[in-house]
This record gives C-alpha cells, sequence and structure tokens, in this order.
C-alpha cells in the first residue's frame, strides 16, 4: 500500500520535470517567450522567498533580522555559501538574545 | 654508469622537488611536469581535482571568489560540484526535519529514506507523507503531487534552454531528475550555458545531503536543539535572496519581475479567500503574472541572453 502510494508520488513528480526538459531540447526562438523565460528564475524565487522567509524561523523577528542580513550580503554580491550562514548566524543570535529578555 | 640509470636518478630528484601552487588569477593548481624538466608551467588541474584534498582545498579556500569569467561556459564537474556544497547542507537539515516527521507520523525509517531518493522534493514530500498517513486514495496523491510540483515544469522549460550541445537525450532524461528549486536556481544563475558534466557535479552533494539527512532524522529522532533547527530553516531562503538581489542590482526589468511576484504572492498568503489557494498553484500563478508582465513590457534583448 505504502510503496504503491511512493510511487505514484515518485512517478508524477519525475514525469513532470522530465517530460518538458526532454520534449524542448531545441532552441526557442521566439522573443516574447525567451524573454517569458529568462524572468521566470528570478519571479518563481522571488515568490517563493516572500513571504515564506518571515515564518521560517520561531520567532518572526528574528526571521527579518536574518532576511535584512542576507540582502545586505547579498547586494553586496557575496557567495551563495556567505550570505546563508550569515543569514543563519544571525537568526541564531538575534533567537538567543529574545530568549534571554 | 648508463645513460638511463642518469635519466632515472634526475627524474626522481625532479619529482622530490616538483613544485605546485595556486594561481589566483585563473583559480587553477599549476605545477611543473616531471617530463618536462625547466618547461612552462603545465596545468594540473585536472590530475589534482580528482583528490579529495584538492576538493576540500577548493572548498574551503575558494568560497567567496565565485566571480565567473562570463566568457568561459559552466562545464565541468567539479565546478558543479563546489556549488552544490551549500544546497546540500541546507538538504541536510531540511531532510532531517522530513526524517523526523516522516517516523512520527508511523513510516518506517527506510521507507522515508526511500521516498527522499525516489523524489527529491521537499513540499512534495511533506505533503505526501500527511496523504499516506490519511489513507488518500492515488489519485489524489497523483494529484496533490501534479499541482504542489508543478512549477518544476516551468523550471525544466526554463532550463531547457540553457543547456549545451553535451545534453544528449539520455543525460536529460537522468539530469531531469534532479531539477529541484535550488539546483535549479543555482544551475539558471549561470552567466553561461550549463553542460552536462557541471549538472552532474551540481546534484551530487544535494541528494546525498537529501537522503543522508533523511536517514540521519529518521534514525536519530529529534537531536538537533530546536534553535539551531530553527536558525538553519532560513538556509535555503538565504540562498535565494543572494541569487536573485544581484541581477535585481543591475537589471530595473528583473527588479521590478521580482517586487510583482512579491507581492503577488503575498496576497496569496494573507489576503482572505486567496490564502485557500495551494502552495504549489499559487507559487505558479505568481511566477506566470510576474513573468508574462516582463516580457510584455521589457522584451529581452537578443545580447543579453
Amino acid at each position: 500500500m505504502t510503496l504503491v502510494h511512493v510511487l505514484v508520488m515518485a512517478g508524477v513528480t519525475y514525469l513532470v520535470r522530465m517530460l518538458p526538459f526532454v520534449l524542448f531540447r531545441k532552441k526557442i526562438e521566439n522573443r516574447f517567450i525567451k524573454s517569458f523565460l529568462y524572468y521566470v528564475p528570478y519571479a518563481v524565487l522571488g515568490a517563493m522567498t516572500f513571504p515564506a522567509i518571515f515564518s521560517s524561523t520561531t520567532y518572526v523577528y528574528s526571521a527579518i533580522a536574518g532576511t535584512a542580513v542576507a540582502v545586505f550580503l547579498a547586494f553586496r554580491e557575496k557567495s551563495l555559501l556567505t550570505v546563508a550562514s550569515f543569514a543563519c548566524l544571525t537568526v541564531y543570535i538575534v533567537e538567543g538574545l529574545i530568549k534571554l529578555f | 654508469m648508463t645513460s638511463s640509470d642518469t635519466v632515472g636518478i634526475i627524474n626522481l630528484a625532479v619529482l622530490d622537488h616538483m613544485r605546485l601552487w595556486w594561481n589566483w588569477q585563473t583559480r587553477t593548481f599549476e605545477g611543473r611536469m616531471r617530463e618536462r624538466t625547466g618547461s612552462s608551467p603545465v596545468s594540473r588541474t585536472k590530475q589534482l581535482h580528482r583528490e579529495i584534498g584538492g576538493v576540500l582545498f577548493y572548498f574551503f579556500v575558494c568560497q567567496g571568489c565565485d566571480e565567473v569569467n562570463p566568457s568561459e561556459s559552466s562545464k565541468g564537474y567539479l565546478e558543479g560540484f563546489k556549488d552544490g556544497i551549500p544546497i546540500g547542507l541546507g538538504y541536510l537539515s531540511v531532510s532531517f526535519s522530513f526524517g523526523i516527521m516522516a517516523v512520527n507520523t508511523g513510516l518506517s525509517m527506510w521507507t522515508a529514506v526511500l521516498i527522499s531518493m525516489t523524489n527529491l522534493t521537499s513540499a512534495g514530500q511533506f505533503a505526501g507523507i500527511k496523504l499516506i498517513a490519511g489513507g488518500a486514495s492515488y489519485i489524489e496523491m497523483a494529484l496533490t503531487q501534479l499541482v504542489i510540483n508543478l512549477r518544476y515544469a516551468l523550471m525544466s522549460l526554463s532550463l531547457s534552454q540553457k543547456t549545451d550541445k553535451s545534453f544528449g537525450i539520455l543525460h536529460r532524461v537522468v539530469l531531469s531528475f534532479g531539477i529541484t528549486d535550488e539546483i535549479f536556481a543555482v544551475a539558471s544563475g549561470k552567466p553561461r550555458d550549463i553542460g552536462k558534466n557541471y549538472m552532474y557535479g551540481l546534484v551530487t552533494a544535494p541528494y546525498l545531503g537529501w537522503s543522508a539527512g533523511t536517514l540521519l532524522g529518521g534514525a536519530a529522532g529529534n537531536i538537533l536543539p530546536a534553535s539551531v533547527a530553527s536558525a538553519l530553516n532560513i538556509a535555503l531562503y538565504g540562498m535565494f535572496i543572494a541569487i536573485i538581489v544581484p541581477p535585481a542590482k543591475k537589471s530595473r526589468p528583473v527588479l521590478l519581475v521580482i517586487l510583482i511576484a512579491v507581492t503577488l504572492s503575498s496576497v496569496f498568503e494573507y489576503a482572505p479567500y486567496f490564502n485557500k489557494l495551494s502552495g504549489g498553484f499559487a507559487i505558479i500563478i505568481c511566477a506566470v503574472a510576474a513573468s508574462l508582465i516582463g516580457a510584455v513590457f521589457f522584451p529581452v534583448k537578443e545580447a543579453t541572453e
């Protein structure tokens, strides 16, 4: 029972990824579609990050602090790992301070 | 003493004194090959990169020098592997909590690991174990996964335009399995087209991290202190921010598209009635709407592709 569920899950998830990747092998020339696909990553990531990031940690204030640090470091064009680790560190410190008071 | 003996001694002596250094300009290892005593420096990147030590050195020393020369396409396995390490670390913590949750809902640890190894998706898996626990039908399972993961279709389509000639049909069939939010984000953030070796490298650490984290979470239960788990939760979002902010700084249209997407996604999160929509559908609507607006008002010039 459970195994069939897992099989259905895995099958659907894989097909959703595989079909567009395999079927669209030619480069799309249409300027409108090209522009659309150019903006997709930024739009997807923006929509996934905000506002979900604010409820990702225990307290909303630690999340805000972590977000601020991440945006600042990203603006300074630091590497992915640097931005991610300092965001985590900020959340850890701020939550420690919140518990303290 | 014959001449061949002399050659042997010279070779040994050269081997002892073989020098190796790090070229900060090209960010490769260089050294002098013993066969060509006194010749020009020869790149030893390939030999060294196969060694673990080289990998670790590359990782720890080279963080922070991420500027990629735009004239090179992203091809190497090691470059991909390095880019995948932060994702793998983030996944380790997320899948750890997935492992705990799966075991708590009554699944065996190995079922949880099997789910992680065959699905490689966060939101879909969390929804999936709830459906299994609730005894949902297969149709309901299939539809839920389809809706939550439909965003991958959009990402696959976008990424299929960024692959170079090394992607044959077989590699596409295999590598499409590894398209996750984070892997897609990093791959599409590369300045040039990506090759299959880069993609295999990029997928490696996240796949291992995702599987291992599930195993650890399922086996160890809740040993991670809550404060650490909470801090790690923001890691993946931090990475997203690191990907979208620099292009938004340079391009006004990209900034506007992001702001539109964020505004729409906030509406779907907070506004009454709208927040009833499932997260998967909401992201698709936000992304399609914002990208359409971008494509209509700021079509991309050929050169910027």
